[in-house]
Parts: C-alpha cells; structure tokens; sequence
C-alpha cells in the first residue's frame, strides 16, 4: 500500500473492503442464494456421540485428554449435553425415562451475539448465512465466548498442536488437510463443515449449476445412525432442511414459534434454542415427544 | 488542629521540605520499594510461564473465559479516577485543601491506569498480536471492529492515560523549575532542567500556565465520567444474565470514585510517613478526604440497592438465578464480603474520633479497596459460572496460582511506578501549598482586621485570589 493510494483512498478505506461492490452498501455487496441451515430432530437423537466423534475427526479437533476434559477445556465443536427429569420418589434425578439428549452446536445465528464484540472483527457474517472465525485475525480476548448463550465457542487454552498426546500415534497420520490446525490463543468452533460446503459450492460452480439438496452433508450429519440431522440450504424451497423448517412453521428471524403462538396446534415440535434472546440461529430443533404424552 | 496547614511555613521551608523528599526518605521507603520489586517478580515470572504454555495454566476454561485479569483491569482503571476527582474536579470547585495531596492523586491515576492497560495485554490469548486492536491502515484493509465495547475500551484507557499524563505533566512545570534550580548537577539537574521547558515564573507565563491548566482540566472532567462508563459497557452491552444491567455505567463510575478515594488515604498515609510530610499531608485534609469518600460509598451503596432491586423485579429467571447464585452459592463468601467491605466498614468513616486515626484509616482504605476488588470479580465471575441454562453451569472453578501471582504482581508494578515517581518528582505541589498559605493567611488576617477592611482584600483582589 503506497502513501498516495492511501491519502487518495482514505474515505473510502475507513468505510469499506477494497471490493467491486457494484455500487452496493456493504451488507448488500454479495448477494447470495445460499443460507445453510439446520434441523435436529430430538425424538430420532439416542445420545451415541457418532456426531460429536465424526466431528473430532472431520475438523482435527485436539483430544485434550481425561483431566483438561474435566476442568472445562475440551474442543468439542459438536457436543452432546443430556439431562434427567426430576421424579418423584427416586431422588432429585433419576435415569428412569433415560435420558433427553440436546446435540449442541453452533447455531449460526443470524443476528449473533459473538460477532459485533470482537474488537478486531474476526469473527463475521459469510454471504451464505454462518459465523465465520478467521483465525489468524484472531487475537484470544474471549469476548464471544463471553457473550455467546450457547456457549459453543471453544478457546485454544494451550497449543495443542504440539502438545503430545493430542493426536496420538498413528492418529496424526487422519488429520484432515482441507483444514488447519490451531495454535495457542485462538478462538474455534463449529463451520458447519465449511471445507464441504466451499468443496460442493466450487464443484457446483465449475459444472455451471447451483448447488442442489445433498451435494453436501456435515460431517455429524454422515454419522448419525438415526438420520437426526438435516442440513441444507434454507433458501433453496425444494431443500429437505426449508421444508422441514416449512412444516414446522419455523421462522428464521422471530423469537417465538408457531408451536408457542398457538399451544393447540401441538403436533408442532420445532424450536430454536433461548430464542428469545433473537439471536436468530439457523438451527432448528424439534422437540423430543415423550413416552407419557404419546 | 483544626486549620487544613499552618499558615506560617516559610515558602523556602516548603522547598525546602519538598525537596528533601527527593533525597531522603526514611528507610521505610526502601523497604516498601524492595517488597514491590519481589511481589512484581513474581508476576513477571508468572506471566512468562503463562505465555509460552498459553492461557489454560490460568485455570480459565470454558464457561469462565474471564476472571481475575478482566477483573484487575477495572479495578486498576477505577481506582485511577480519583485522581482526576481531586486534581482537576475539586480545582473547577475552588476546594483548595486539595492542593497537598492532589499530585500524587494525579501520578496514581496515571500508574494505574498503565497497570490496566497491562491487564489487557495479560488478558489476550495472542498478546503478540494486540496491535490489531489498533487502527491502523495495513495492506489487508483491516481495520478493528468499532462495535466491539473492547475497542470503546482500547480507545477510551488511552485517551484517559495520555490527557491525564499532560495534565500531570503541565501542573508540575513551575515545581520542575524548583528542583532544576536547586540541584547542583547529576542527571536530575538534566532531566529537571529539559522537563520544566524554560520557566522563569514570568507574569506571562503564568498567565499561560493558569490557562492551559484549566483547559486540560475541564477536558480531564468529561473523560473521568466516560471512561468507566465505557467500561461498564463490556458488560452492560453483553446480554449475558448479570452482566447486562442498564445501571452499570453510574454504578461503575461511583465504585471507581470509591476505590479511588480509598487508594488516595491509603497512599496519603504511606507518603506522609515515609516523605516526612506530617506538616503539609494533614490530620484536618485526612478528614475532608474521608468525608468524601464516605459520601461516595453511599452512593455505590444505593446504586448497588438499584442493581438488586431491578433484578429481582425484572422476573428474568437467568438474571436472578445468577443474583441468588452470588447470594447463596460458591461465590457468596466473597458476594458478603463485598457488601461488608463496601457499605458497612465506610460506616467506621463518621466516627469523629477515627477520622483523624491514622491506623484505624489506613485498615478502614485497605478494607474498601478489598471490597471493591471483589466486586469486580463478583460482576465477572458468578455470571459466568451460571449462565443460561444449565450445561453451561459450573460452580467449581478458582483461579490458579498462576493468575493470582499475576495479579498480586500488578501491585508491585504498581507500587513501584508510584514510589519511583514519588522519589524523582515532587510529590507535593510546592507552588500550590505556597499559594494555598498564602491565600489561607490573607484570609485570616482579613477576619481580624474585619471592620477596618482595607489592606488585605485590596492585596488579595490585587493577587488575583481565587
């Protein structure tokens, strides 16, 4: 960058990317017909961890071993949280129903709370709807975290990379190479499996098509052995994920559901996770319909 | 006793005394500066150990992102506004008893605000890349994210630290030209005589003097009110349960003022003791000061009330989980504490008797600061470990030693800016006292000459007394 490119291109470099943004206010400078989304169905969900392993592969999450798991420390982009019901009689709680399995990820929300407190903007908006985290840009001061409902943002506490035992023998050799590893002091979470959805996104673009329902699956997706997930693209009406969403009566940018609106319509299941807060997440779920309402 | 300084120092007995301080304290000074080098080493070394291995050997994990480190940084930029409370708000207000004590109020606005500022760099997973925060123009057109409060807060700490280092600076010129005057030669003599620009005590630069002091005032004023509020903004702005309460910015500016104040009678006892000061830092100021803050306990007390009470009345369940939390869970050790530290010890403070006590109010400054410590990380802490829904709980987490030796190291480094500046620069305003006995003594021999009226206040309209 020249000093004369910097005075002539200083108005314009305090307001916006260097970009052909055709005339266009910045949000509007990439038009795009791609939202991914998500839908979870609790009922189909047994608590096996395939995803949450699948995801540890897929992302080379570090395996932080038994004692950092236990402080807090563990990377699970894709986890699963369980709870027991309180029944009476059998102590506070009990496993008697089994337990409610909430695979926890992160929704992408569309008006996310993470996004606009990071003092240096590295986590931001992608024109196909998900929080992106650029890393090197990351400098660790946790605000997102902080300010995340979810919680689904997991911190480099150590440098893993070279910290033995993260991958150990011959684990190493299954690292993914479509994606980095991370050193100390960076923020991670959740891409909705970015290195697959750029890989269809390219792969559509070359064959001169847009991407069609299924030419990409998360890799908690392709695990799971009851088909609980459901991931596609929200703007694409004839997707599996907008039509889920449809029958549901989810809306992306509200912060109550049909299924609350209107208690008689009880077949609805589907929600969003602490909606009121109106992060707006792209991740829908539907409620678990228990044994004793059926 | 009753008077705030004898109105009969010889003004060459206060260079005289001001000046001694630069030379010799008493031992206690050295022992002070040794035990600050030893508890900064130790955060030195354990900050060094956190850096190479990363921030987990904090005990820092995943719902408790923050703790103690966030928790310094507004401890250390609250107590920093007291300073500003005395030097430039009590100036505007023509309270002269301010004139003793309010340069070394000034020098530890400055040193703790730099100790802050440090925490910010301790705080950052990647501290060798805290220069993105900055705005500057790079070949990428990056620039920082202005709605981050974290970036309000980079900018806010250094507009605060750089105007009330000018401010610092500028009220010190004519005691500069003291001291060049007055050393024979050595390194002082150069650093005196390059820092006091040339002064001569001409009508004219006085007048300029006065001028460009009450300038930087009045745009000190504004900044001491904003700047914690800014801070109070890293919460506030968050929409986590705890933290995102609309009375934090006048919450945290009273706290801030209180810690202050509390920090000013801590110091205002070590200086007065180890700088021989008995005669200008005196019994009467003590008790002004400790007025003062008493008022300002009052208040955080009432606006901690408002914080309770607009949680409990709110009938948002996360909110008031995290209050009953802080009340009745892991934490509530530390929540009582605060509340005894914070608004029953101050009562100690209107105690006639104990105002003027010097130990009983060097425990009862050292008290407060701990409970305004604790708030701080009660403010942090308790939200994090109960958060939105319960996956997310986690009532078991304690800083390590690591973290705690950080933050006792800040101390030292603290200590130590402060005794160094104490021991290079005078820490008493001479031309101030000066002007503050003078001004004292026209006064008094004004009320005994009352009926005769003449001589005095023509001198003092002539002097220009303010």
């Amino acid at each position: 960058m020249g000093v004369a490119n910097l005075l002539e291109n200083w108005a314009k470099f305090r307001h916006t990317h260097p970009v052909e943004d055709h005339g266009h206010e910045d949000w509007m400078a990439y038009p795009s017909d791609i939202k991914w989304a998500m839908a979870i169905d609790l009922d189909a969900c047994i608590g096996c961890n395939a995803c949450s392993v699948a995801c540890y592969a897929e992302n080379n999450l570090p395996a932080v071993g038994k004692e950092k798991y236990a402080h807090g420390a563990a990377m699970h982009w894709m986890r699963i949280e369980r709870y027991w019901d309180e029944t009476e009689g059998v102590g506070d709680f009990s496993a008697n129903q089994g337990a409610r399995f909430l695979p926890m990820l992160c929704q992408q929300c569309d008006a996310a709370p993470c996004e606009t407190v990071c003092p240096v903007g590295a986590t931001n908006h992608t024109e196909d709807g998900l929080n992106s985290q650029i890393y090197n840009r990351c400098i660790g001061s946790r605000y997102c975290l902080v300010n995340c409902p979810y919680k689904v943002r997991y911190f480099n506490w150590y440098d893993y990379p070279s910290t033995k035992d993260v991958w150990p023998s011959p684990m190493e050799q299954q690292l993914n190479p479509d994606l980095s590893v991370r050193g100390k002091g960076v923020m991670e979470k959740c891409t909705f499996c970015k290195q697959r959805t750029y890989m269809a996104r390219n792969n559509a673009k070359s064959e001169g098509r847009p991407v069609h329902d299924g030419d990409v699956q998360t890799a908690c997706q392709e695990s799971c052995p009851t088909g609980a997930i459901h991931f596609g693209n929200l703007f694409d009406p004839e997707s599996q994920v907008a039509r889920m969403w449809k029958a549901q009566k989810v809306e992306l940018d509200t912060d109550k559901q049909a299924k609350d609106e209107d208690p008689e319509e009880n077949r609805l299941r589907g929600y969003h996770i602490l909606e009121y807060l109106r992060p707006y997440p792209s991740v829908m779920y539907m409620e678990r319909v228990r044994e004793t309402s059926v | 006793m009753t008077k705030d300084i004898r109105e009969d120092i010889a003004w060459a007995k206060i260079n005289q005394d001001v000046l001694n301080s630069l030379e010799t304290p008493r031992k206690a000074y050295w022992v002070i500066l040794f035990v600050a080098f030893c508890v900064f080493s130790v955060g030195v070394g354990c900050e060094v150990y956190q850096y190479n291995m990363g921030m987990g050997v904090s005990n820092l994990d995943n719902p408790h992102a923050w703790a103690l480190y966030i928790a310094s940084f507004i401890f250390w930029i609250g107590m920093s506004h007291s300073g500003t409370l005395l030097s430039a708000i009590l100036h505007i207000m023509h309270a002269d008893w301010r004139k003793p004590i309010y340069r070394f109020a000034e020098a530890m606005t400055t040193f703790s605000l730099i100790t802050a500022a440090m925490f910010v760099a301790v705080h950052l997973g990647r501290v060798w890349q805290i220069y993105y925060a900055l705005p500057y123009p790079n070949e990428r057109w990056a620039w920082p994210n202005w709605q981050s409060p974290l970036l309000w807060d980079a900018m806010a700490v250094f507009t605060y630290l750089s105007s009330s280092m000018i401010f610092l600076y500028v009220g010190m010129i004519p005691d500069l030209a003291i001291c060049r005057d007055n050393m024979q030669s050595g390194w002082r003599k150069k650093l005196y005589t390059l820092m006091a620009l040339g002064w001569e005590g001409t009508d004219r630069q006085w007048r300029n003097f006065r001028m460009t002091y009450l300038t930087v005032a009045c745009f000190l004023i504004p900044l001491a009110v904003s700047v914690h509020s800014i801070v109070s903004t890293d919460f506030a702005v968050s929409q986590q349960p705890g933290m995102h309460v609309t009375s934090f910015p006048p919450y945290f500016v009273a706290g801030a003022l209180y810690s202050g104040c509390a920090a000013i009678i801590s110091l205002f006892i070590i200086l007065r003791y180890v700088f021989k000061f008995e005669e200008y830092m005196t019994l009467p100021i003590l008790r002004k000061v400790v007025r003062l803050t008493f008022a300002i306990a009052m208040v955080w007390t009432y606006l901690n009330c408002v914080e309770f009470a607009a949680t409990w009345y709110s009938h948002d369940e996360p909110e008031k989980a995290v209050l009953i939390q802080k009340a009745i869970g892991p934490y509530a050790p530390f929540f009582w504490t605060m509340i005894f530290c914070g608004s029953v010890v101050p009562f100690a403070m209107m105690v006639k008797k104990w105002q003027t006590n010097i130990p009983i109010m060097f425990a009862v400054s050292l008290l407060l600061n701990l409970g305004m410590f604790l708030e701080r990380w009660m403010i942090v802490s308790p939200t994090l470990s109960h958060d939105f829904y319960p996956w997310q709980w986690d009532h078991n987490q304690w800083p390590s030693m690591v973290q705690w030796g950080i933050v006792f190291g800040s101390f030292g480094f603290f200590v130590i800016l402060f005794m160094g500046f104490c021991k290079v620069f005078p820490s008493v305003s001479m031309y101030e006292v000066k002007e503050m006995v003078y001004h004292r003594s026209l006064q008094s021999r004004k009320a005994e000459a009352e009926p005769a009226e003449g001589f005095a206040a023509e001198e003092l309209a002539v002097k220009g007394a303010n």
